[in-house]
């Protein structure tokens, strides 16, 4: 009881001073529409090509989906940052508020943010009227974009934590990520990819997350990917979420 | 008592090797009082505050804080203490009341409970005025009120103070000194931490030395200042210092003496001593020294300061060292 209700006050706090820099949640939509209006349009011959059968833009919205959960989580850290500096995790971790609850809540913040960029892309993605959407794929493919994001918010805080330091953590975020994102197939599906990177594939985990979103919005909800994308990305998320919470319990400026 | 240590010891590892920031402390703060711990940087000050905040654990040692045990209980610990840390806790875009309410709430207390306890907060550290401003278009004197508020939303019995006036201007720490004092008046204890010997010596109750991470002394100021029993008298020379400290060492007016190594560039020594009563000593010391560089020693004064034992005097007379020079 006590871990509930201190985690939906961090989470409170932390909503209050997401909304409070509406900015940064427009920011980070930009992203993903500058590629979804300057680079979708490549695609469009690609329709019923390998990969494609399911149209280019159906295949492509999905991916870009988790590809901005991928950016919007991976840099919750920085935030984190400038609060350890300026003694505001200290300050709480001196009160009896449950360790878990001081990451927990921030990380599900994140998440809801996370979530509500995800149906505006969808939103602005079917206003171009260049895809069909299936609604109840959607909303299922909203559980893979919770657990990515959650997990990625899990670890962007861990480091934070860790390095301490805005300098070290953008190198160290980028070299993570970029990789991650190239070998996923958010901008080409991995079936156009030579046989060893896609064996490379197979071991990235958000190979499956987009996988798993794209059989969901296209209202596939039986393929491997499906159960294959939940449960990997549960079990990173229930790891990188304990590890990060040990760090916080420990973490001085 | 609200505190006792018995050997509290930390042990940083950092890069293979074992650092001892914290070599068995004790100390023990008695209830209602402001009890500081002085010490130049790097002395273990900081270390030892965030050991007894259960903010780091301890390497070895017992330590009781307010009745509870701090290795098994310091969730008990947590919520009889307040802790204003050196960088204070607040920043950016929340307001003194929404912070002050949540820090309520994070110790437990309904919306309704810290919204009223943060109202009675905010108008006795003089904040209503700014509390639906932002933090960040605080000054610096406005900032530090609304930290300690912050660490005494929950009525602790006690409330750790990190370096309270670091870095503040004369007329915003005369005022922390105040605010500190009448915490102290309405029955919270004040554990801080300070490099400022005025401030140890104008605001504590009680204070314990610490050195490399060590106490070397502990008591009222007044007490500490009496170990250094009579008057310091200071005489800057030029020449040869330590035979002008042979020659008055015999005496027996001086109790102590001791010649400091020349400055290179004014090539002064400070002949320090300790004598019964400086006023009278005065005229003999020079007599003595004159005569003796009359008689062809090579010793000339350069300076003759005289004043009463400080906190500086008692942190040289234990470690060879002087605060002021370290800071």
């Amino acid at each position: 009881m006590k871990t509930l209700r201190d985690t939906w006050l961090v989470y409170s706090r932390s909503m209050k001073l997401n909304l409070k820099q509406p900015v940064w949640l427009i920011v980070m939509l930009v992203q993903p529409l500058y590629f979804l209006f300057l680079f979708a349009p490549l695609l469009e011959g690609m329709d019923g090509q390998p990969g494609f059968e399911e149209g280019a833009m159906e295949t492509f919205v999905p991916g870009l989906i988790i590809m901005m959960a991928l950016f919007g989580s991976a840099f919750v850290g920085f935030g984190l940052i400038a609060e350890l500096r300026q003694g505001v995790i200290e300050r709480m971790r001196v009160t009896p508020v449950s360790r878990i609850a001081l990451m927990l809540g921030r990380t599900l913040a994140s998440v809801t943010t996370t979530l509500f960029q995800s149906l505006a892309l969808v939103l602005l993605a079917a206003l171009t009227g260049k895809l069909e959407i299936y609604w109840p794929g959607v909303f299922l493919m909203l559980v893979i974009v919770l657990l990515t994001s959650f997990m990625l918010a899990g670890l962007s805080l861990g480091l934070a934590i860790v390095l301490k330091s805005e300098d070290a953590m953008g190198p160290v975020i980028n070299t993570l990520v970029q990789p991650i994102m190239l070998i996923s197939g958010i901008m080409l599906p991995m079936v156009m990819a030579p046989q060893w990177l896609q064996n490379v594939a197979d071991f990235n985990p958000f190979y499956y997350a987009v996988q798993a979103s794209r059989d969901l919005f296209a209202g596939h909800l039986d393929t491997a990917a499906v159960w294959q994308a939940p449960v990997i990305l549960g079990a990173l998320a229930i790891v990188l979420v304990w590890w990060a919470t040990r760090k916080f319990a420990r973490a001085v400026a | 008592m609200l505190i006792e240590t018995k050997g509290l010891k930390k042990v940083f590892k950092s890069r293979g090797k074992a650092v001892e920031a914290v070599r068995g402390v004790d100390l023990s703060v008695k209830e209602g009082e402001i009890f500081g711990l002085l010490g130049p940087n790097g002395a273990g000050k900081t270390t030892t505050m965030r050991m007894l905040s259960t903010l780091i654990e301890p390497t070895e040692g017992q330590v009781s804080v307010c009745g509870h045990d701090l290795a098994s209980d310091p969730a008990a610990v947590r919520r009889d203490i307040g802790y204003v840390g050196q960088e204070g806790g607040t920043w950016g875009e929340v307001t003194a009341r929404e912070e002050l309410i949540m820090q309520g709430r994070l110790y437990g207390m309904s919306k309704k409970q810290s919204s009223a306890r943060a109202e009675e907060v905010l108008e006795s550290f003089q904040l209503s005025e700014f509390a639906g401003r932002t933090v960040k278009t605080y000054s610096g004197g406005q900032k530090r009120r609304l930290d300690i508020a912050l660490g005494i939303m929950h009525q602790p019995k006690i409330l750790f103070l990190d370096e309270p006036t670091t870095g503040l201007d004369p007329q915003s720490r005369a005022h922390m000194w105040d605010e500190v004092r009448s915490l102290r008046e309405r029955g919270t204890a004040i554990f801080l931490t300070t490099h400022y010997l005025d401030e140890a010596d104008a605001l504590c109750d009680r204070l314990a030395i610490i050195d490399n991470g060590e106490i070397v002394t502990e008591g009222t100021p007044l007490e500490l200042k009496k170990e250094v029993a009579g008057d310091v008298v200071a005489i800057g020379l030029t020449g040869n210092a330590a035979d002008a400290a042979d020659l008055l060492r015999p005496k027996d007016f001086i109790r102590e003496i001791e010649a400091g190594e020349a400055d290179p560039t004014t090539e002064v020594a400070i002949l320090r001593m300790y004598v019964d009563d400086g006023a009278a000593a005065l005229p003999e010391l020079l007599r003595l020294l004159d005569g003796a560089a009359k008689d062809g020693a090579d010793i000339a004064i350069a300076s003759i300061e005289l004043h009463r034992p400080s906190l500086d005097d008692v942190f040289l007379k234990q470690t060879g060292r002087s605060l002021r020079e370290e800071n």
